[in-house]
């Protein structure tokens, strides 16, 4: 069971700029799931989810990509209203910053990705309030 | 003198005593004086506008009597206006090129060939260097003086020399791998360039390169500049200054002690005046710095206004040396830059950048519009780890030190590595194209 990964690059806010990364990745095979783009101005950091993102992340480094790892939980939650608030409540009361939430609904499954910096004792806090963190290969399944 | 390390090329000229030196100095004035007012119609009329005649001077402090000579001069009297000798004299000729308009020329006897040889071979010895190395030169050869003025610096000591030029990493790296380089000669843009470029080829310079030393000189830098060339390149990096106008490199080096540059007394006479109006400065004073020519024969000149900002370091120097140092080059008088009213040097920002971790070696400034001042600098590895939120902070903490240390707050752009023109000769790092 490998954790959770997903490939953050930060890229330039200009018109092309994604397309030359999915460009690098489907050169590359590798099959982007979903993603995130958020931006701030002149810059922005677009978030992969993909099947083998340290294969990812070395191809982009190969073209010079500034690209990086980042850890995440992805927690599987009841596709109704306050799933998403159940999460962060149980989260927030052990006073567990969350750098980024985000989430994506497949196949009728509703999946919560979090990252934060306390990646451990946030897997071990949603575990005991009995909420299912997937593998990634669970993950990757849906 | 038992260590290659703690050599001189030349003790006696080198550690000669101060009251020596100076009578040396006045005595070699003097000559130079004599020298243009009989042979050059531009200094004797500049010497009679002043009311000045060569026996006039009678200590080091009547230099300031004397005129200035500016670059613009130089463009004027191109292209042999300032020649001392008979053309047929003339061993060489570089040429320093201006921003604009016509270049200006730089002729050489044979004496000054060999003496321009004379003072970089003290310079490289001072750092240490012996005639073991393996000299990889990777500034411009050509009409620019930084190459080949060092080039017979190095044959002097008894180097190997590699007359690699810019440019063309792969090839250099080749070099430095084949023959074992040991010290190399190049700015120090390219020196961060090659810094990368190593990173990326997984070159690891400590266990893979032979390098020990390197001469960086030809723009200005910066301490935390220096830091980053050491570290990447695997080096002891050495300040070196040089213009064409006083032969190119070698009119100052730094020793085994690093803290500022000898600057060769024996061969240029140096003043440091306030850059507005040419009042002389004292010792530790920050300002203008101004030479003139001692032993030129082919082109002497007289107080030649640098341009180049500094101060004078008058202490004494552990190594020995007599001659007196000058602290790294923190801008050009040219280079000032005045924003919203107020003013600063470019090398002020990229000390600071260069402080800050998770930004990488490379910048820009950009001035547009009405006074709209944008920063441009590289994120690094070290300043990404995949979060939107600490980009911007980072990007906020420089805009805040950059405040702090310039009066005004600039637009920090955090950009991605590779993003900015990559220069490999002089980095060109600010872009005006205000409209005011
Ligand atoms: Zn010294």
């Amino acid at each position: 069971m490998s954790t959770v990964r997903l490939l953050a690059i930060f890229v330039e806010n200009k018109p092309g700029q994604t397309a030359r990364i999915t460009k690098l990745l489907a050169e590359g095979r590798i099959n982007i799931r979903w993603v995130t783009i958020a931006t701030s101005g002149p810059f922005g950091v677009m978030k992969l989810l993909v099947a083998d993102p340290e294969r990812g992340h070395a191809i982009l480094k190969q073209y010079g990509m500034m690209a990086s790892l980042i850890d995440v939980l992805p927690v599987e939650v009841a596709d109704q209203p306050g799933a998403l608030h159940e999460v962060a409540e149980c989260l927030a009361r052990d006073n567990i910053n969350l750098d980024n939430t985000s989430g994506f609904v497949a196949n009728q499954r509703a999946i919560v990705i979090i990252e934060t910096a306390d990646i451990e004792r946030a897997r071990a806090l949603l575990v005991e309030q009995g909420l299912r963190v997937l593998s990634r290969e669970e993950l990757l399944g849906i | 003198m038992s260590s290659p390390d703690r050599a001189y090329w030349k003790p006696a000229e080198e550690t000669l005593p101060r009251p020596a030196l100076e009578a040396l100095q006045l005595e070699r004035l003097r000559q130079t004086l004599a020298r243009v007012w009989e042979k050059v119609p531009f200094y004797r009329r500049k010497l009679d506008e002043a009311k000045v005649t060569p026996d006039a001077v009678r200590d080091l402090t009547d230099l300031r009597r004397l005129p200035f000579t500016t670059s613009a001069d130089l463009r004027e009297t191109y292209p042999a206006g300032l020649l001392a000798v008979p053309p047929d004299e003339a061993l060489r000729l570089h040429t320093s090129s201006g921003t604009t308009g016509k270049p200006k020329a730089i002729f050489f006897s044979r004496q000054d060939v060999d003496n321009s040889a004379e003072l970089c071979a003290r310079s490289f010895v001072a750092t240490g260097m012996g005639r073991h190395d393996v000299f990889q030169n990777m500034m411009t050869y050509g009409l620019f003086t930084g190459a080949l003025v060092t080039h017979y610096a190095a044959e002097k000591i008894g180097c190997l020399v590699i007359p690699a030029g810019p440019g063309n990493s792969d090839r250099q790296l080749l070099l430095m791998r084949d023959f074992h380089t040991t010290a190399i000669h190049l700015t120090p843009s390219f020196a961060l360039y090659f810094a990368d470029f190593l990173e990326k080829r997984r070159v690891d310079p400590r266990r893979d390169l032979a390098l020990r030393r390197a001469f960086v000189g030809a723009e200005p830098y910066t301490e935390e500049t220096r830091r980053k060339i050491e570290t990447g390149l695997g080096v002891r990096a050495f300040n070196s200054y040089g213009l064409s106008e006083m032969n190119g490199p070698g009119v100052a080096f730094e020793c085994q002690e690093q803290q500022g540059m000898h600057l060769w007394e024996d061969h240029f006479l140096m003043e440091i005046i306030d850059p507005g109006s040419g009042a002389p400065l004292p010792p530790g004073a920050r300002g203008e710095l101004v030479l003139t020519t001692l032993v030129r024969e082919a082109m002497p000149i007289l107080r030649y206004r640098t341009r180049d900002i500094t101060s004078i370091t008058d202490e004494p120097c552990a190594c020995g040396r007599t001659h007196r140092r000058i602290q790294r080059i923190t801008g050009r008088a040219d280079d000032m830059l005045i924003v919203r009213g107020v003013n600063f040097y470019p090398q002020q920002i990229e000390r600071i950048l260069m402080a800050v971790p998770g930004v990488g070696r490379n910048y820009v400034i950009v001035l547009e519009g009405l006074d709209e001042m944008t920063v441009k600098v590289e994120l690094s590895e070290a300043g990404f780890d995949g979060q939107l939120e600490h980009v911007v902070a980072l990007q906020n903490e420089i805009a805040g030190l950059l405040r702090a240390e310039i009066l005004t707050k600039p637009k920090v752009d955090l950009v991605p590595p590779g993003t900015l023109p990559i220069s490999e000769g002089k980095a060109k790092r600010v872009i005006d194209n205000r409209t005011l």
